[in-house]
């Protein structure tokens, strides 16, 4: 079982992170390139848009190191995507070894589940942001993310296996309640990109996140019921 | 699913308090995966994976 899991979750990891890393190669890495330039046209606004807590954590930034632009910087995302990737597959993996899904298209339906908990949940509080852009507190962004994360998990699981109306009824409750309560904000919204710019960022960062999903999903599905039969 | 299930206990005879250990081991090692690319706080990790977390709408600054 354990090397079952262990074999999905490589397998289809690697193989959706090299899709991601593909997609945002063309796509979203142009664009944080292209934002970066306003951020370092502009230092001190940079300095302010962090916030104070926010700055402090970057105050060494100087002293770590850092990727170089160019192949570092592409080998080093591929290696960030390699192992988000692997640890989601991992996630998909243990629950198919709970209940198995019975086709690989099943794969897909995991896949828009993960989407919807690890990103669109996410970002309808906190949207997508491009380097430079104004935002709260990272701990607290950070503590609403995983809350969120959690209770869109919690609240799709009860929505979509709960037998009782009333279950259902607090998954859809769950769903709600992190956007209720609201994502922590920044005092002043601003940004160094042009909007323009920033909407475009969005929009890649969804779809990129839609396409990877599915993708990890239905690969993981795949591979989970093709090791069963080998 | 109760006959695949049978038929799987078969196979390997794992009981099913095993699979469900087995199973939250798995997604804990995964959300540390995530985490650690996500949203470790060493600058070195930050840096590297700062394209994965835009690109991932995590967090980041």
């Amino acid at each position: 079982m354990i090397t079952r899991i262990a074999r999905t979750a490589g397998f289809s990891g690697l193989l959706a992170a090299l899709l991601l890393t593909l997609l945002q190669s063309f796509w979203v890495a142009p664009l944080i390139l292209e934002a970066e330039t306003y951020e370092s046209a502009a230092p001190a606004a940079e300095h302010h848009a962090h916030g104070a807590e926010g700055a402090a954590a970057h105050e060494h930034s100087d002293e770590a190191w850092s990727p170089e632009d160019g192949w570092q910087r592409i080998l080093s995302t591929t290696g960030g995507n390699l192992v988000v990737a692997v640890g989601f597959a991992l996630i998909l993996a243990a629950l198919y070894s709970l209940r198995e899904p019975k086709r690989a298209a099943t794969g897909a339906l995991w896949g828009l589940a993960g989407f919807a908990v690890f990103c669109l949940a996410p970002t309808l509080g906190l949207p997508p942001e491009l380097p430079g852009t104004a935002a709260a507190d990272l701990g607290q962004r950070q503590a609403w993310w995983i809350g969120t994360a959690s209770a869109t998990a919690l609240g799709l699981a009860l929505l979509v296996f709960a037998r009782h109306w009333l279950v259902k009824a607090l998954g859809a409750v769950l769903l709600v309640l992190p956007h209720v309560i609201g994502a922590p904000q920044p005092e002043v919204h601003q940004s160094l990109a042009p909007e323009a710019l920033e909407a475009q960022f969005k929009i890649a960062s969804w779809l990129t996140n839609a396409a990877f999903w599915v993708a990890l999903g239905l690969l993981s599905a795949w591979l989970f019921r093709r090791s069963s039969q080998a | 699913m109760p006959v695949t299930s049978a038929k799987h206990s078969i196979a390997t005879p794992v009981t099913l308090s095993q699979r469900v250990v087995i199973a939250v081991g798995a997604s804990l090692l995964g959300l540390c995966l995530v985490y650690f690319a996500g949203f470790s706080h060493i600058e070195a990790v930050h840096n590297a994976a700062h394209d994965t977390r835009h690109s991932a709408a995590f967090p980041c600054h």
